[in-house]
């Protein structure tokens, strides 16, 4: 019974996904899940993802970045200057505002970790601080267009390089996105099985077999269906193909690598962490460069997709990204939380979003939902957690 | 001594998911006595405080209790202070930004009209304080004063409830010598105004100094009660009433292979953080492989700050003094080189300082020597599950796997998984601060055997322990240090309590104010 318990704290994050998306397919007879649909849905969300993986890692050590959405304007900003009004070549341009963002995150970081100022306050500044320099650099309007490349990548899609192929009644569908498609349920599928098999020949605790092969296959079955609807359509968007490169970047970073351990030990016991020889400031400092780094990349597709860098841009993304993270079952004591997880979250918030505007709810309403699902989200993670410390007495 | 019985709990039976925490136990305490409660960690002695102050409410368990003849069915903590049973638990429960007097009446505010009032609530303050010995002004900080001073306070808060009953959780596991002598001279005093005590403790000298009667608790029953009057009590008759088998042999045995000097210290002076005080004084000390070493002090002696400012200047400022290793002067600037050299520390309190509660055993025992199980950066895991595994089966960690939380296991075992956490650093020199805290005896006995181990394989080890028979038990030769200085150093031959316990006095007067 504690093990089923268990899987459901696990796994409720996407038991819960998958019933939203269910919800708001029914509701709106099918039109979420039509291939224009999910591309939209994924395009429009790009930069909250992005910053939610930035996000995770923030709070895994326990602090906290409410400067996100400035920073995303400024690079934007940064970025339009150098390509628009300076006509850097693009990649060149997307380097200094990559820096810069690093720059902005080092700036942070420094007053964080080596001065000891809580996070809160910091980013707080940063906010105003970040958004001045948005206003600034912008001269208090926005600025456009961005070239082309820069536009491909924010909203654009890949190639047909091998052309269509028939699918029966679902029409032609892109050659190169379905073989992406296989190839990344195969992985999933092999990985997760040959992690199977190492923990058994650990001795190890597993979920039962069947259990385990129905979250493969369902898994497997969500990847495939998404990659057809989006191959029917106008094949894989670009930041799809960056997101999915992020997302199992920072999964091995977070799960493999010494630093991504020594988040979690900072946020979990920074004193422990401390005494066992971890360089804690210089952890905190290196996760908030991160932050500003993805910061940047986040600017730079939203000011590429809207084709504008404006004053305004990024206003509120930093509560869509801390949100997700929570959603996404990150602990508010810092310590706990997972890349997939703060990513799942944060499409939980886009399907909302996106669903309730394809039912004509209003924007007052779509807050609301919003905001209930965060508090139940992170209720049921603090009351699950209260069940499982009870009954270990 | 009144005779009639102030508490009555007959045939009480708790039992949590898969563990019965008690069982059918029956307990009588007289009004007006010292009644002491011993037994190992997990015997049921808080399980069964928690049942008397209601903090498991009626109903959750089964039996009865009897309290100054009416029947006490509490549905929570607030009944049982109502009838005058007060706890006082272990980790206090102050708030440390209120004065003292706040504190006595939080949630008990003296008030007229509606508003608080003031002047009666500290000169009520004032006269509780008097009882209890404590000669602070009620309206200084919490944080301000020392945690022996903050028992008092505790105590304080508990006479202004009326309280008849009062119950002490490990009071003096925090206390110096000075302090904990002052504590037990109170309940004694607390006891001749008819105040009824039960307290519970590991600290057994104290006990039998200042006890009536003890009861001793063993996996969930009560297996005798003793009167002081009466029988004849001593601490090994104790110990093998908690642990069910004579304790002759409290320690290994222990042969020492003592080889060559591992490290040395020289005239290292350390300052308090604040740069207020000196900390520690020009101390001298060496450590061989293969020999433990112990070092005595007084709480507030500065032993936890010497050793944690060796660990990479860990705690305090304007260190001075040289370090040697192996015969070599070293920098020790941080915590990451001092365990490169082959340093290492386990911590006194495990919870805040030494362990991640919340993350697996694996993880946790991976934690310092992670850079051993990696390659450019990235974790063999299968290489650090191996370790964990093997370190669960040597050092004999009780969990179910290595998958376990460490926060979810009981303090020998959190204990082990902090030695395993070193000893996989590979240590040349490992000191360890209060190793045996909070541990039960046979638990004890098992990180005796595993420091004994440790030594010898070559490793040269100081432990820092407050409880001078266990150093006494363990080390081949013990430095004591008085207000921030060593006063002596005694071989194990030559070791006595009364010969440690002299030195550690000294020099107490003129030193420089490390107290607490």
């Amino acid at each position: 019974m504690s093990v089923a318990r268990i899987n459901v704290r696990e796994s409720g994050i996407y038991i819960a996904f998958g019933l939203i998306v269910v919800l708001f397919a029914v509701l709106t007879d099918g039109a979420l899940l039509q291939p224009q649909n999910l591309s939209n849905i994924i395009v429009q969300n790009s930069y909250v993802l992005i910053l939610a993986i930035g996000m995770i890692l923030v709070i895994i050590a326990g602090h906290i970045d409410l400067s996100v959405g400035s920073v995303v304007g400024a690079t934007g900003a940064i970025a339009a200057v150098l390509m628009v009004e300076h006509d850097l070549p693009w990649p060149l341009a997307l380097l200094i505002t990559l820096i810069a963002g690093a720059a902005i995150g080092a700036w942070q970081g420094f007053w964080i970790a080596y001065f000891g100022i809580p996070a809160f306050i910091v980013t707080l500044a940063g906010m105003l601080l970040f958004r001045a320099l948005t206003l600034s650099v912008l001269g208090n309007q926005g600025i456009g267009p961005f070239p082309d490349p820069v536009r491909t990548l924010a909203n654009g899609f890949t190639e047909g390089y091998l052309g269509n192929i028939g699918l029966g009644p679902l029409g032609g569908a892109d050659l190169v996105s379905l073989l992406v498609g296989l190839v990344a349920v195969g992985g999933i599928a092999v990985s997760q099985w040959r992690a199977r098999v190492a923990r058994l020949g650990y001795d190890q605790a597993v979920e039962p077999l069947p259990v385990f092969l129905f979250k493969i296959v369902g898994a497997s079955a969500a990847v495939l269906f998404v990659i057809v609807q989006l191959a029917r359509f106008k094949n894989l968007p670009w930041v799809l193909v960056l997101l999915a490169a992020l997302v199992l970047g920072y999964s091995l970073l977070t799960k493999r690598s010494v630093f991504g351990r020594q988040i979690y030990a900072v946020g979990g016991n920074l004193q422990a962490a401390v005494l066992s020889g971890v360089k804690v400031k210089s952890v905190v400092f290196w996760i908030f460069v991160n932050m500003g780094v993805l910061s940047a990349l986040a600017g730079i597709i939203f000011a590429g997709r809207l084709n504008l860098a404006g004053p305004t841009a990024g206003n509120t993304f930093e509560l869509d990204a801390i949100a997700a993270a929570f959603i996404g079952g990150a602990a508010v004591q810092g310590g706990v939380g997972k890349v997939v997880g703060a990513v799942t979250g944060g499409l939980i918030m886009g399907v909302i979003n996106n669903g309730m505007s394809l039912i004509g709810a209003p924007s007052e309403n779509v807050m609301l939902v919003k905001g209930a699902v965060l508090l139940a989200a992170v209720a049921f993670d603090v009351w699950s957690k209260r069940r499982a410390g009870v009954a270990s007495r | 001594m009144p005779t009639d019985a102030i508490l009555q709990m007959r045939g009480i039976t708790k039992t949590f998911p898969g563990v019965r925490a008690l069982h059918d136990v029956n307990l009588t305490v007289r009004r007006g006595e010292i009644h002491a409660i011993c037994g190992e960690n997990g015997a049921g002695k808080s399980t069964l405080m928690k049942v008397l102050s209601g903090v498991y409410p009626h109903g959750s368990y089964a039996g009865e209790t009897t309290f100054d003849g009416q029947p006490a069915r509490f549905a929570g903590i607030r009944d049982s202070e109502h009838r005058g049973i007060v706890i006082i638990h272990q980790e206090l429960a102050l708030c440390p930004q209120l004065t003292i007097a706040e504190n006595i009446f939080l949630g008990n505010e003296q008030t007229r009209r509606g508003l608080i009032d003031w002047n009666h609530t500290n000169h009520q303050a004032a006269e509780l304080l008097r009882r209890v010995g404590l000669t602070e002004n009620p309206t200084t900080l919490v944080t301000e004063i020392g945690v022996g001073k903050q028992q008092l306070v505790e105590i304080a808060k508990a006479l202004s409830k009326q309280v008849k009953l009062l119950i002490l959780d490990e009071p003096t596991a925090a206390l110096n010598d000075e302090d904990s002598a002052h504590l037990l001279d109170l309940l004694r005093g607390l006891r001749d105004t008819g105040i009824t005590c039960v307290i519970i403790s590991h600290k057994l000298n104290e006990i039998l100094a200042v006890a009536d009667t003890i009861s001793i608790l063993r996996d969930g029953e009560l297996i005798e009660t003793l009167d002081l009057a009466t029988d004849e009590v001593t601490e090994d008759r104790l110990i093998s009433g908690m642990v069910g088998r004579s304790m002759e042999h409290r320690f290994p045995p222990r042969t020492p292979k003592i080889g060559a000097e591992a490290l040395r210290i020289e005239e290292w002076t350390v300052r308090s953080p604040d740069g207020d005080r000196v900390v520690v004084a020009d101390a001298n000390l060496t450590l061989h492989r293969g020999e433990v070493v112990g070092l005595a002090g007084l709480m507030g002696a500065g032993r936890t700050e010497l050793a944690m400012s060796v660990f990479g200047r860990a705690y305090g400022r304007d260190i001075s003094g040289r370090v040697y290793k192996d015969g070599r002067q070293i920098q020790l600037r941080s915590v990451r080189e001092a365990i490169d050299h082959g340093i290492a520390y386990a911590t006194e309190d495990r919870k805040r300082y030494g362990l991640n509660l919340i993350e697996d055993i694996q993880r946790n025992v991976s934690a310092a020597g992670l850079t051993r199980l990696a390659r450019r950066g990235w974790v063999n895991e299968g290489a650090e599950h191996r370790t964990a595994q093997e370190f669960r089966r040597s050092m004999n960690i009780k969990a179910p796997s290595v998958a376990s939380i460490v926060g979810k296991l009981s303090g020998g075992n959190q204990q082990k998984v902090v030695l395993s956490k070193w000893i996989f650093t590979e240590p040349d020199v490992l000191i360890l601060d209060e190793p045996t805290r909070g541990i039960d005896v046979g638990a004890k006995y098992e990180i005796y055997s595993i420091i004994n181990q440790i030594a010898d394989n070559g490793t040269a080890v100081l432990v820092i322990s407050s409880e001078l028979p266990e150093l006494i038990g363990l080390c081949d030769r013990i430095y004591t240090l008085s207000a921030g200085r060593i006063t002596g150093e005694v071989r194990r031959a030559d070791a006595t309590q009364e010969r440690l316990m002299q030195h550690m006095v000294q020099g107490q007067e003129q030193g420089s104010g490390a107290d607490r």
